[in-house]
């Protein structure tokens, strides 16, 4: 049996006096490009960070490849590339390589030290993301595209099987968000690797992601591709 | 130059005093990074609380630092939570409560007097052997555990939600690195004195953070900044009879002063472009 890579069951989750999701149902496939689409304040960022176990629902449970995210403890598995992700301390001063490496902790072991097959693995990641020359810089010292593809290299240095990604091109110029999600259809088609991605921007990917879920008025529900902009 | 290293009271401060440049800008680099540098002085008042309760008790006050600075860094972290969008707020009330705590402690010890003095302002003669004994095993588990979760606190520093999805125990460590905090004022303040201890913690990260190309980088270099600086303060203040902490902070902003010009000049710089 094709155990579901997401499956949340009945969440609700209230913010005061407010609910913002409701009894809300989703299960993601293997393989899916799914786009979670509404509008400001519709509850998408806080059922993504419900899915993450950043955020404890009122009701409802998260499964994560089968098992109750309470329990689940493969977390090299999960991807995330936050919304606004390049809004961190631009003076902070680790190198790209340093920053990658740190998705590693569970495979580096103590100390600074990064052994030789690790590096082939940065190697690597950087290489999918077009950008290995940079590997010595300071990650402060790039460009808002550069940071994004830096971001989606260190989700995918510890070979995750699922990405979530909440409005991951708020803040980077279009040829780089064109860029971007190129990349992120060749790791779905590629890579096998499933994708979850909050976005405004709809008509940039409309072509690409195979499901769409809407989120408004507490529910999240499937919506045809075709009917998006009609709705 | 090198004869005074023949006193035995020399001898205790110079083994006091590298431990003190290595374990500080270790901690230090994290501190800086996570834009916490105000939480040295919280817990260096909670340790002359501490000082103070040692002396009105009658036991070894760095024992007395040492409880008082870890309660007060566990509060710290505990209201963090609690005010988590003003993560200053929680250092202030801790800093407070502190500072009204060691100030009715002293008195009720009575025990302003020149040892009360040598704990604020840091002394050369005052470093016993008791004191050697606490502050090595407090350095080699400072050491250890920078070294043991380098990458977790590298990677907590830089995104701690990032951090907590890739499956680190944030709160767990973030608790323990705070502890740890506590542990380098301790281990700190019989040289540095309570006042400067937490100019010891930043001012050498400043200085590196102004020509590293690395965290690493960043890291070692602050260690050798604070090195030069301790080093080079206790010869001072022996030879010119000067209190060795206001020495050794004195130098250390001398030398960040130095590179800031320098790197404005553009001959010192080892950044990329």
């Amino acid at each position: 049996m094709d155990i579901n890579v997401l499956s949340a069951q009945n969440i609700t989750f209230n913010y005061g006096s407010n609910t913002i999701l409701n009894n809300v149902n989703l299960q993601v496939h293997k393989g899916d490009f799914l786009g979670l689409v509404g509008s400001n304040g519709s509850g998408k960022s806080t059922f993504l960070k419900i899915c993450l176990g950043l955020i404890k629902p009122q009701f409802g449970n998260i499964k994560l490849f089968g098992t109750d995210i309470d329990k689940f403890k493969n977390w090299k598995d999960i991807g995330y590339i936050p919304q606004k992700a390049t809004a961190f301390n631009q003076s902070f001063p680790a190198t790209v390589e340093e920053i990658i490496s740190a998705n590693l902790c569970h495979k580096l072991g103590f100390g600074s030290i990064i052994k030789k097959e690790n590096k082939d693995k940065i190697d690597e990641v950087l290489d999918i993301v077009g950008m290995k020359e940079y590997k010595k810089r300071l990650i402060g010292r790039l460009s808002g595209g550069q940071q994004q593809r830096i971001f989606i290299a260190k989700s995918l240095v510890s070979q995750p099987k699922i990405i979530f990604m909440d409005e991951p091109t708020v803040g980077i110029d279009k040829k780089s968000e064109a860029g971007f999600y190129d990349l992120m259809e060749y790791l779905n088609k590629s890579k096998k690797i499933t994708l979850v991605m909050i976005t405004h921007d709809f008509g940039a990917i409309l072509n690409r992601v195979n499901r769409v879920m809407n989120v408004a008025e507490g529910r999240i529900f499937e919506t045809d591709k075709s009917k998006v902009f009609s709705n | 130059m090198f004869e005074v290293l023949n006193y035995g009271f020399m001898q205790r401060a110079f083994m006091a005093g590298i431990l003190v440049a290595l374990i500080c800008p270790l901690i230090g680099t994290f501190i800086v990074l996570r834009r916490l540098s105000m939480i040295g002085d919280t817990l260096s008042h909670a340790s002359l609380a501490g000082i103070a309760a040692g002396m009105a008790g009658n036991f070894y006050p760095l024992w007395g630092a040492l409880i008082f600075s870890i309660a007060a860094a566990l509060g710290v972290e505990r209201l963090r939570r609690s005010f988590s969008q003003y993560a200053e707020l929680s250092i202030s009330i801790v800093l407070s409560a502190s500072i009204g705590l060691a100030v009715v402690l002293i008195s009720l010890a009575k025990s302003f007097n020149a040892d009360l003095m040598s704990y604020l302002f840091g002394s050369i003669i005052a470093v016993s052997m008791k004191d050697i004994h606490m502050i090595s095993a407090l350095s080699i588990i400072i050491i250890l555990s920078v070294y043991i979760f380098y990458k977790e606190f590298l990677y907590i520093s830089f995104d701690e939600e990032g951090a907590a999805i890739s499956g680190i125990p944030v709160t767990a460590l973030n608790i323990y690195f705070t502890v740890l905090t506590a542990m380098t004022i301790v281990v700190s303040m019989r040289i540095v004195g309570i006042m400067m201890v937490s100019s010891l913690l930043v001012v050498p990260v400043a200085a590196s953070l102004q020509i590293s190309t690395s965290f690493k980088n960043t890291m070692l270099l602050s260690v050798l900044f604070a090195l030069f600086s301790v080093v080079s303060g206790l010869f001072t203040s022996y030879y010119l009879d000067l209190a060795p902490g206001g020495t050794i902070v004195l130098i250390s902003v001398l030398l960040l002063i130095i590179i800031i010009i320098m790197k404005k000049i553009g001959s010192f710089s080892l950044s990329y472009r």
